[in-house]
């Protein structure tokens, strides 16, 4: 039988794997944005902490995934179960390209803007929210979309300590040296990770100022 | 505000100095011991080459600065004791490179001040609508975004943005630099007028003596961080001071 049949007859587990990998993906985006995207404002205001914030986002991507997965394994309630662990790897990941753009993405905004804005009496949040942030849209979202890109290739690593995801289907069939299974598992991914590249690169467009 | 208050000058320098990297004598010195008042309702051009220390001055007074010694008061009150959004707003500000927001339309971004001290829509609008008229430009512009405007009609906005709150003092940093000649001519003659019209304090800098005699009640000249002298526009021309002297050379005759 070939992949097309393999998927179609095995689809209630086809979905379920890529549903769990979305998860997977669309939790730990969420909560890089969350923390990625304010500690990026936060080294714009201090730049002191530049070093030390985007370093440390730095040596993390550096980390293996397999051997951060690893590394997190004993920790205490993180380790505890699979996906969790999964969840702050991915995370992890994500962070440095969501920091490093929101921080280009407001150190680009014009200069003489943000003089202006400074000397008309815009007070710092003003600033932040009403010129920086709407300036800086299109390079964050730039961000996200290369953090979620990676997010869903690295999640397939999850399966390797049993968070799910359709790196079962790859997994599986390395060790049954069975291309069909690892297609299955594969391709699904692949296809995920253009559909988000391809749909973030449109709001990035939509996003990024005239 | 009492008539005392009125006589006092709207700005005010008192041993004025600015360093940069360092404090003590570590530091680079922009300014050096300045001394300045500038009068309620005058133009007061601050004329000098690059370096002079004139841009720093003119951020001193909306506290973009910080003097590293001595004393800036704004309607006789320390600029350290304003609070520095207030002192801002009641400040007009437009720089060379103009700085409109490019996400906002013209109307937005005259009407941005405003729009942040809570004025009702509706006067808002209007005062959109005076303005504009003011600086020159067809209403119809109001929706339009920077990026579809000249060299000179974004300076008028950013002109038109600087009066939106009608503030009694205006800087202005070289605003026409950027333009070609015949607009920037054009542009000077309406600041003249509107100058008439509004009577606004008015700091200046300019590195052009053509401009600083056009459109000044006054000018302070600078080099070097120091203010070298301060005439009356009609008095600069035949003004002893040699610096002066080589300025007028430098423009020529026709100066």
């Amino acid at each position: 039988m070939n992949l097309w049949q393999f998927m179609l007859q095995n689809h209630t587990e086809v979905l379920e794997l890529t549903l769990e990998h979305l998860w997977l993906v669309g939790i730990s985006t969420l909560l890089a944005v969350l923390v990625g995207i304010p500690l990026g404002i936060l080294i714009t205001r201090w730049p002191v902490l530049n070093k030390p914030v985007l370093g440390g986002a730095n040596i993390i991507q550096t980390i293996p995934s397999l051997a951060l997965f690893g590394f997190l394994l004993p920790a205490p309630w993180i380790g505890a179960r699979a996906d969790r662990l999964a969840i702050l790897a991915l995370t992890l990941y994500a962070l440095l390209p969501l920091i490093r753009n929101t921080y280009t993405g407001i150190r680009g905004v014009d200069p003489a803007v943000v003089e202006a804005g400074r000397g008309m009496g815009l007070t710092d949040r003003q600033l932040l929210f009403q010129v920086e942030l709407p300036l800086a849209l299109g390079v964050i979202i730039a961000g996200v979309r290369v953090a979620t890109v990676i997010s869903v290739g690295l999640a397939t690593i999850a399966a390797a300590i049993g968070a799910g995801g359709l790196g079962e289907y790859i997994f599986r069939g390395l060790a049954m040296v069975n291309n069909q299974v690892i297609l299955a598992g594969a391709i699904p991914a692949a296809v995920m990770a253009l559909l988000a590249d391809v749909s973030l690169g449109w709001l990035e467009k939509r996003l990024s100022p005239h | 505000m009492s008539d005392s208050l009125n006589a006092s000058p709207a700005i005010e320098f008192r041993h004025v100095s600015y360093r940069v990297n360092g404090s003590g004598d570590a530091g680079r010195e922009l300014l050096h011991d300045l001394n300045l008042d500038v009068q309620r309702g005058e133009t007061l051009v601050l004329l000098g080459r690059s370096g002079s220390g004139k841009t720093t001055t003119l951020k001193l007074i909306n506290h973009l600065l910080t003097p590293s010694e001595g004393e800036i008061r704004v309607e006789a009150r320390p600029t350290r004791e304003w609070d520095v959004i207030r002192l801002r707003r009641m400040i007009g500000y437009v720089i060379q490179e103009v700085g409109l927001f490019p996400h906002f339309t013209v109307e937005r971004n005259i009407g941005l001040v405003p729009r942040i001290e809570n004025w009702p829509a509706d006067r808002i609008a209007k005062r959109v609508r005076e303005l504009l008229t003011l600086v020159g430009l067809p209403p119809e512009i109001a929706s339009r975004y920077p990026r579809e405007l000249s060299g000179g009609q974004r300076q008028r906005v950013g002109v038109a943005r600087a009066l939106a709150a009608d503030p009694p003092i205006l800087l202005m940093d070289e605003p026409f630099g950027a333009l070609d000649p015949i607009t920037r001519a054009e542009l000077q003659r309406e600041f003249l007028g509107l100058q008439k019209r509004l009577q606004k304090t008015v700091v200046f800098v300019t590195h052009d003596l053509r401009e600083a005699l056009l459109l000044g009640t006054r000018i302070a000249l600078m080099e070097a961080g120091r203010l070298v002298t301060v005439q009356t526009a009609e008095e600069f021309p035949t003004c002893a001071e040699p610096l002066a002297a080589a300025y007028k050379n430098a423009f020529g005759s026709g100066a």
